[in-house]
């Protein structure tokens, strides 16, 4: 009888801790929302309020009325898929390469790979600029996404990289001798395998650019051209003061794309990973 | 199946960024003889009134001047520099750059700023006080001096007080003519506090050193002291230190002040302020905006003029419009800049960011002079503002993040002596100077 109500004791207590972390990790977004829905007067109380006492969507309309918020999350929601998508497919067969054909120009290139992520990017901003100024690539959105992809490709690179060796060669030796030949063995036997690598590469390549401000701000100079985070800058002022309303409602719309992207592909990543776990 | 209708979207979405890249960006200002001049007027103002100033302005002027065409670009502040620097360097800036003059001084000595004093028009040079000219004069990195902006809106330092608490501590509402000398505000603000429930002032000293600068002029303090044969040093001498320690004792020894504001920038002790834990918040006439949208219905508060020591003297830096040396069409930018700063567009423009207009025209313009958010005190201020001697010093930034920022902030939380505090400001800063002067 006393085992039974512990273990309900402990399934309850493992829930109550579940639930304490996912609240935990929703903190900073539910706080948003409520940040966007109250008035000035509220965001200046003393005492903080969980909820809206009067809520409002004066922040919505403000923050739509006076940027261009839609334009630049469209921007940069071409950005971001054009990068993750590039990214993916410069990277995916050069990690299979480097993983496969191991040579002295490899070792080489894989420390080359980390050594490029040890340079501060506002090192090579200026460079940056003027290479693509000579390729009339300034203020194009083009030329940001080859920026970011540059920018996130190393990294994803060594993701890939880490994927591609854990298939196990002796499963493309298997197709081989069933009657595979190197295509068919690619694409019915490794690429099912690195589905959840290619999936985690894509979110990270799509976040990382999705969420980038530096080198759009110096890539892109005209209004018509601007992404999401550069949008969302001009609500701050002089001296750290920002329009907190806003730039919080801003911010919270700024934020769906990547759920709902994540939201998507999320599925895909566990499948993968659990077939993965399956025939490992 | 899945693998395809991915690679389908992956298509379709480059389809459309080539599409929309393709369309993207114009390529600049060159003008054919039958098409209009084009300027790109980078903007900082982020204020909803500002912004709809500015582009009411430009708007007008597009109207007004269809060979002249202006594109209104907002940047932002916090990386406004970061951005230009780039586009100088790349060769492609805008043609009209808002920005504040502490920044030119670096932009100007690199040759990055078209130097104004040849072109200046006479109305808009007389309507501009000398003071305000003296924030935008710097050294053009070949021994020269030149003119490298047009300033147009500066901040003064005042007091925004709870008006009932002063009411009930019967204390003397001070004027401009008749400002609280820094003694009478120690008093008043001993006076307003409540041991446990209420402190007399909050100051919010996140970033003290432009804050204490400026101020230690009411006492002659410059902090800075150049010798004859023009090498600068750092100078904490009586006139200096008399600020610095007035704000000590009114945290440590009249505990007239919340020591627990200390790490709040300007505007973090106003919920404070609100709910009557602080009575007095000194702070730059911006905040005002900031109290009137966010004060408590019935709230009464009341600007008050700047604190008087031996002089009501403040160091100002200003708001500016610039020219890019590598524009274009400098004539016609600063034919724009002229109509953009006269007198009326100033005040219109003060009143979008709650500053003050260095025009003469402008802070005599009614909308800018009334008692209504105590604009009357704040526009009178303006006449106590002189050049902050540091806008000169090479090397001050460097100072200001790696010397006096870190001794001010443990000067205020009495982990160190004023003696202390003196003599690193002095030291470790005349090392930094030193390495700006050759």
């Amino acid at each position: 009888m006393a085992r039974p109500l512990t273990r309900r004791a402990g399934r309850a207590g493992q829930y109550l801790a579940l639930a304490a972390y996912m609240v935990f990790l929703a903190f900073p977004l539910l706080w948003l929302l409520s940040t966007a829905l109250k008035t000035p007067r509220e965001m200046a109380l003393l005492d903080p309020t969980w909820l809206p006492r009067q809520p409002t969507l004066a922040n919505f309309a403000a923050a739509f009325s006076e940027q261009d918020l839609l334009g630049g999350a469209l921007r940069s929601l071409v950005v971001a898929l054009a990068c993750a998508v590039l990214t993916v497919v410069l990277a995916l067969p050069a990690a299979y390469a480097m993983a496969r054909y191991r040579s002295v120009i490899n070792r080489i290139a894989i420390g080359w790979v980390l050594v490029s992520q040890v340079f501060p990017f506002i090192l090579i901003i200026i460079p940056l600029f003027m290479v693509l100024r000579r390729l009339d690539l300034v203020n194009t959105l083009v030329g940001l996404i080859l920026v970011h992809v540059t920018f996130v490709l190393p990294f994803a690179l060594w993701m890939l990289l880490g994927y591609v060796r854990a298939v196990p060669r002796e499963l493309e030796e298997a197709a081989a001798v069933d009657g595979a030949g190197r295509v068919r063995s690619l694409v019915s036997v490794v690429a099912p395998l690195l589905a959840p690598g290619v999936v985690a590469t894509l979110l990270f390549s799509f976040i990382s650019s999705w969420n980038e401000f530096l080198f759009a701000l110096v890539v892109l100079k005209d209004p018509d051209v601007a992404t999401l985070p550069l949008t969302l800058a001009k609500f701050t002022g002089p001296e750290g003061v920002v329009r907190l309303g806003p730039l919080a409602a801003a911010s919270l719309l700024a934020t769906i794309p990547s759920m709902v992207f994540f939201a998507v592909i999320q599925r895909r990543l566990r499948s993968g990973l659990m077939a993965g776990a399956v025939k490992g | 199946m899945r693998v395809r209708t991915a690679l389908a979207a992956a298509a379709a979405a480059l389809v459309a960024l080539t599409a929309a890249a393709c369309g993207s960006g114009d390529g600049g200002g060159q003008a054919t003889s039958n098409e209009p001049v084009r300027l790109q007027f980078l903007s900082l103002a982020w204020q909803k009134e500002s912004i709809a100033a500015n582009k009411q302005l430009v708007a007008e002027w597009n109207n007004a001047n269809p060979n002249i065409q202006v594109e209104y670009v907002q940047g932002s502040w916090d990386n406004v520099n970061d951005q230009l620097v780039t586009s100088f360097e790349g060769g492609d800036p805008p043609d009209v750059i808002h920005d504040d003059s502490p920044a030119l001084a670096g932009f100007a000595s690199r040759g990055y700023l078209l130097d104004l004093t040849p072109k200046l028009p006479a109305e808009l040079k007389s309507d501009i006080p000398q003071p305000a000219w003296d924030t935008v004069t710097f050294g053009d990195g070949r021994g020269g001096q030149g003119v490298y902006g047009v300033p147009f809106l500066q901040e003064s330092q005042v007091i925004i007080a709870n008006k009932k608490l002063l009411e009930e501590a019967k204390v003397r509402i001070p004027t401009p003519q008749e400002p609280w000398t820094w003694d009478e505000f120690a008093e008043i603000a001993k006076k307003l506090t409540k041991p446990g429930d209420r402190f007399g002032v909050a100051w919010g000293m996140k970033s003290p050193v432009n804050r204490v600068l400026n101020l230690a002029l009411n006492f002659g303090g410059t902090f800075f002291a150049t010798d004859g044969s023009g090498k600068t040093t750092v100078k904490v001498g009586p006139q200096e230190r008399e600020v610095l320690q007035r704000i000590h004792d009114q945290l440590y020894t009249d505990k007239s002040a919340d020591p627990s504001a200390l790490g709040m920038g300007t505007a973090d002790p106003l919920p404070g302020f609100y709910a009557g834990k602080y009575a007095l918040l000194p702070a730059g006439v911006y905040l005002r905006q900031q109290v009137v949208e966010q004060a408590p219905e019935g709230f009464e508060w009341i600007t008050l003029p700047p604190l008087k020591g031996t002089t009501s003297e403040q160091g100002a830096t200003s708001q500016t419009l610039s020219v890019a040396a590598d524009s274009e069409h400098p004539d016609e930018a600063l034919k724009f800049i002229s109509f953009f700063l006269n007198g009326a567009n100033q005040a219109k423009l003060a009143k979008g960011d709650w500053l003050l207009p260095t025009s003469v025209k402008a802070a005599a313009d009614p909308s800018i002079t009334g008692t209504e958010n105590g604009w009357d005190v704040a526009t009178a201020s303006a006449k106590n503002l002189v050049v902050a001697p540091y806008l000169k010093v090479n090397g001050f930034d460097e100072w200001k993040s790696k010397v006096a920022t870190p001794v001010l902030q443990e000067y205020f939380a009495n982990k160190i002596t004023l003696d202390q505090a003196a003599t690193r400001l002095v030291d470790e800063g005349n090392k930094v100077l030193e390495r700006y002067a050759s």
